[in-house]
């Protein structure tokens, strides 16, 4: 008797689970009558920002439709979220690190061609830039690019090879390499190669990184996105000290909706307005409470005290454009590599 | 399954049994399986080669085996000693013990992998005493070791447990009263009988050690310049990169896996000499 | 004398044991617990209570019950089959059943990637599954994926504890009831399943242990917080996430999981003990 209890009772938590299981796989359709499920597959640094954004934006789709929205995040390095979505991840919307992985996108066939001009200023409605975050009283004496290959200077940054933002790294200290070298390619390739032999901790993204010089107290000087470091000079107030280099780079994320999941979904509508809204003044103002800097010019000088904005900044375009330079610098066998295995 | 030959049995549920099978395992594990074979074989002889000779592929493997290598033996002698202690001894706390030994089996490997990298950080309880000393242990192969020693530990204690039970205590005790000394028997007596046990746990270790990922990957610090990459990692990123290599993410878990796979069959084999020399 | 040394020696053993045992076991124990309650109770509360921490544990019991449930099915039917017959290829089939043992999760994920993904070859398979029937099932990168890579690397957890157990019991009682005229479930119910209650116990509790701590696997095909996450990635998110406040609540979301090991460890000794007390 006992026996058969057993067995009657595995049925049913079998059939019970295989239920569960279904209902959970429904969720997504029948929530549709008043909620929608609206997913925007992000990197690594922005976590706050849209979390904060989301529910600007929910209370504004609330206002101006009157339904309600359930806005999922989903972050990680920016080349592998990328994969993810051409892999089938059901994003309705992108906002990566690059242009290059939203290109990738593209030419899986996921978002229409042109989506670069499909929103203000290059479909990027915030943009950023590479700055150094030392430990406060800055011993080593870092103030430039040449102090990082100075001996016993330890790097902290991530991987280009996994991380959107070391790329803006690494490209950032190649422009200074170009204009210290007038050009010399050998002499340039042998700056970087320096600086990166002196990185201690190459994580897999941004987000590790910061992590591993913040909180676990590794290396001298982490190269940073500016949000990142500015946000970690709040998180720990007096702990650490920021210092923006002669030349660095204005690192533009972009933003794009994923057309073939937003047309399956039924969100393209949404996803358009959940774009468009990053530029609304309001939204400015939050993408600049988070350290990233306003596309938008009048709510960037609003900010002027929190962005060193005489930075002499170059762009991706002086490298050709992202696939140019991705191709380049980031492809095996590439300069990176190159660079990094000589010694 | 015509061709399956088999003796007539009267048990039913042969055919039940063999379709049920043969289908869950073809559905969840081979199909899967073999596409991540058929992509691994995209890359030709040469490219395979180029692959696996990058240095910072080679290093990898050399981090994994070599670190999985150390602790498998630190874990071999704790292990003896633990299972000793535990079978052999009395004392409070003991049952504790024999119960908490399996923790790194239920414990998940994320929470094993931050615990352990903020104890041995310079931030961190541990990692401040060992500084002091000038050891560093988060972000070093050290670090890789410890977190491989704490999966690894319950399979040498639990191979080493049942033989050190079915073990009388009379020969040693006999040996002692003609005179030998403690050290002769342990190596004469007791060693030869728990060596094949010895072997499969160490094996085991080793193999979970080198194919470890979530515990490993937060306390190494992944840099190729200290050695610190595992090959779980490099295979993440080449997973992660702007440009996914799924062919040498492939190819290098199809090494991994004949590395593991070699390295159970020379073990077994070891196992299996051992044993026959001590039953001969 | 030799009793002297003989205690100096006993008490030598166990004093490096215990210390071994509770500076790689016990401490990364308390330094979770210590790290979850850094910000107080209240913080403690509310990580546990933030709408991710739910929605991650909503996914992982459910992954994990159904995970142990299709294992178990497939352990007692695969391990019937194993060892109740007789056919050629049986070595080939319970290798290959092992095969999620000694493949990096990493690579199990991948393969529902390669198979089931947007680029996968089986995906218009599925598209047109999804079409007949009218659903929109997704098998990367949501719940379903979670589940089936969980299912993935605890595969052979139950059928593993299961096999040597009934080829210790060998067939004739099986034979004999067959002859009789007793029905396949019959046979099974009354004569097998007494002999393998306590070893299937066993396995589903290693299983449900693995399922809800898997990492790597989930990882790969798990993207969206929320919605698709397990309490693991919830961790690793929040570690990541690098304030010092989401560090602390990736250690309150850790003592949740910490607690869970424990629970499946208890109930493990739990298992054995009567296990051990029914043989006798």
């Amino acid at each position: 008797m006992k026996k058969r209890g057993f067995i009657c009772k595995t049925v049913c938590f079998t059939l019970l689970a295989a239920c569960t299981a279904m209902a959970l796989t429904g969720c997504g359709e029948e929530k549709e009558g008043g909620t929608i499920t609206f997913t925007n597959v992000s990197y690594d640094p922005t976590r706050e920002f849209y979390e904060a954004y989301n529910e600007l934006f929910a209370e504004h789709y609330k206002e101006t439709t009157g339904s309600g929205i359930e806005l999922v995040q989903s972050h990680g390095g920016s080349g592998s979220q990328a994969r993810s979505v051409i892999e089938g991840n059901d994003a309705d919307v992108v906002t990566l690190a690059l242009a290059h992985d939203i290109t990738a996108i593209e030419n899986a066939g996921l978002i229409e061609e042109g989506w670069m001009e499909e929103f203000e200023r290059n479909s990027s409605p915030y943009t950023s830039t590479i700055v150094f975050l030392v430990h406060s009283g800055n011993e080593k004496e870092i103030n430039d690019w040449d102090d990082l290959i100075k001996e016993g200077v330890e790097i902290i940054t991530p991987d280009p090879k996994s991380s959107g933002g070391a790329c803006w790294n690494f490209l950032a200290a190649w422009q200074y390499a170009k204009t210290t070298f007038g050009g010399d390619e050998e002499k340039m390739k042998e700056f970087v190669s320096k600086l990166y032999h002196n990185v201690l901790v190459m994580d897999s993204g941004a987000r590790g990184a910061t992590t591993t010089f913040v909180e676990n107290g590794q290396g001298d000087v982490l190269i940073a996105w500016e949000n990142e470091a500015l946000l970690t000079l709040q998180e720990y107030p007096g702990e650490y000290e920021l210092v923006t280099p002669g030349i660095s780079i204005l690192a533009e994320p972009s933003v794009a909706v994923v057309d073939e999941n937003a047309d399956k979904n039924g969100t393209q509508e949404v996803a358009k307005e959940y774009l468009n809204y990053l530029y609304s003044e309001e939204a400015q103002r939050m993408a600049g409470k988070y350290y990233y800097r306003p596309s938008d010019e009048t709510v960037l000088q609003e900010f002027a005290d929190t962005f060193d904005l005489s930075v002499n900044l170059c762009t991706i375009d002086d490298f050709g454009g992202w696939d140019q330079a991705y191709e380049d610098f980031f492809a095996d066998d590439a300069v990176f590599d190159e660079i990094y295995a000589a010694q | 399954m015509k061709q399956a030959k088999r003796k007539k049995s009267i048990i039913p549920g042969f055919g039940m049994s063999m379709g049920v099978t043969v289908a869950m395992l073809s559905l969840l594990i081979l199909i899967p399986l073999a596409s991540v074979l058929a992509y691994s074989f995209r890359l030709s002889g040469k490219e395979f080669a180029e692959l696996l000779t990058r240095p910072n592929v080679v290093q990898s493997f050399v981090t994994s085996i070599g670190c999985a290598f150390v602790a498998a033996v630190i874990n071999s002698i704790f292990g003896v000693m633990l299972a000793w202690v535990l079978v052999r001894y009395e004392f409070p706390g003991k049952r504790l013990m024999d119960g908490m030994i399996e923790l790194p089996f239920a414990l998940p490997t994320a929470v094993a992998g931050i615990t352990l990298t903020k104890m041995y950080s310079d931030s961190g309880v541990l990692g401040r005493a060992f500084e002091k000393m000038g050891i560093e242990i988060a972000y070093t192969r050290t670090g890789i070791i410890i977190a491989m020693i704490f999966v690894g530990i319950p399979f040498v204690v639990r191979a080493i447990q049942p033989v050190l039970e079915t073990l009388s205590p009379s020969y040693e005790e006999a040996a002692y009263m003609l005179g030998a000394s403690r050290v002769n028997v342990f190596w004469k007596i007791i060693f030869p009988e728990i060596r094949p046990a010895l072997f499969t746990g160490f094996g085991l270790a080793l193999a979970r050690g080198i194919g470890e990922y979530g515990s490993v990957i937060y306390i190494s610090g992944n840099s190729e310049k200290n050695g610190t990459q595992v090959v779980s990692y490099v295979i993440m990123q080449k997973l992660n990169s702007g440009n996914v290599d799924y062919e040498g993410a492939a190819a290098i878990a199809l090494v991994l896996l004949i590395i593991s796979f070699s390295m159970l069959f020379f073990i077994n084999i070891i196992q299996h000499i051992a044993s026959r020399r001590t039953n001969a | 004398m030799e009793e002297r040394s003989s205690k100096i020696a006993k008490w030598c053993l166990i004093g490096i044991s215990v210390a071994f045992f509770l500076l790689m076991l016990i401490v990364p124990l308390f330094e979770v617990l210590y790290r979850a309650l850094a910000d107080g109770l209240e913080a403690y509360g509310t990580a546990l209570g933030a709408k991710t921490t739910l929605s991650a544990l909503k996914v992982t019991l459910l992954a994990t019950v159904i995970a142990v449930v299709v294992n178990t099915v497939f352990g007692l039917i695969a391990s019937w089959l194993v060892t109740k017959f007789d056919f050629r290829g049986k070595n080939v089939l319970s290798t290959l059943i092992d095969i999620p043992f000694s493949i990096s999760p990493v690579i199990a994920g991948l393969a529902y990637i390669m198979t089931f993904g947007r680029t996968g070859w089986a995906k218009p398979l599925l598209d047109g599954i999804n079409e007949a029937l009218g659903t929109d099932i997704a098998l990367v990168f949501s719940v379903p994926a979670v589940v089936l890579a969980t299912i993935f690397v605890t595969f052979p957890f139950i059928s593993r504890e299961i096999i040597p157990l009934l080829y210790a019991q060998g067939r004739d009682e099986e034979e004999a009831a067959a002859m009789m005229g007793a029905s396949g479930f019959t046979i099974f119910r009354k004569i097998t399943f007494p002999h393998i209650r306590w070893g299937l116990l066993y396995g589903v509790i290693l299983c449900a242990a693995r399922a809800f701590g898997e990492f790597g696997a989930v990882y790969a095909v798990s993207k969206a917080r929320g919605k698709t996450f397990t309490l693991p990635l919830e961790i690793d998110a929040l570690y990541m996430a690098g304030s010092a406040d989401s560090i602390t609540q990736a250690f309150a979301v850790s003592s949740l999981l910490v607690g869970m090991a424990l629970i499946m460890l208890i109930l493990k000794n739990i298992v054995e003990y009567r296990g051990k007390r029914d043989d006798l």
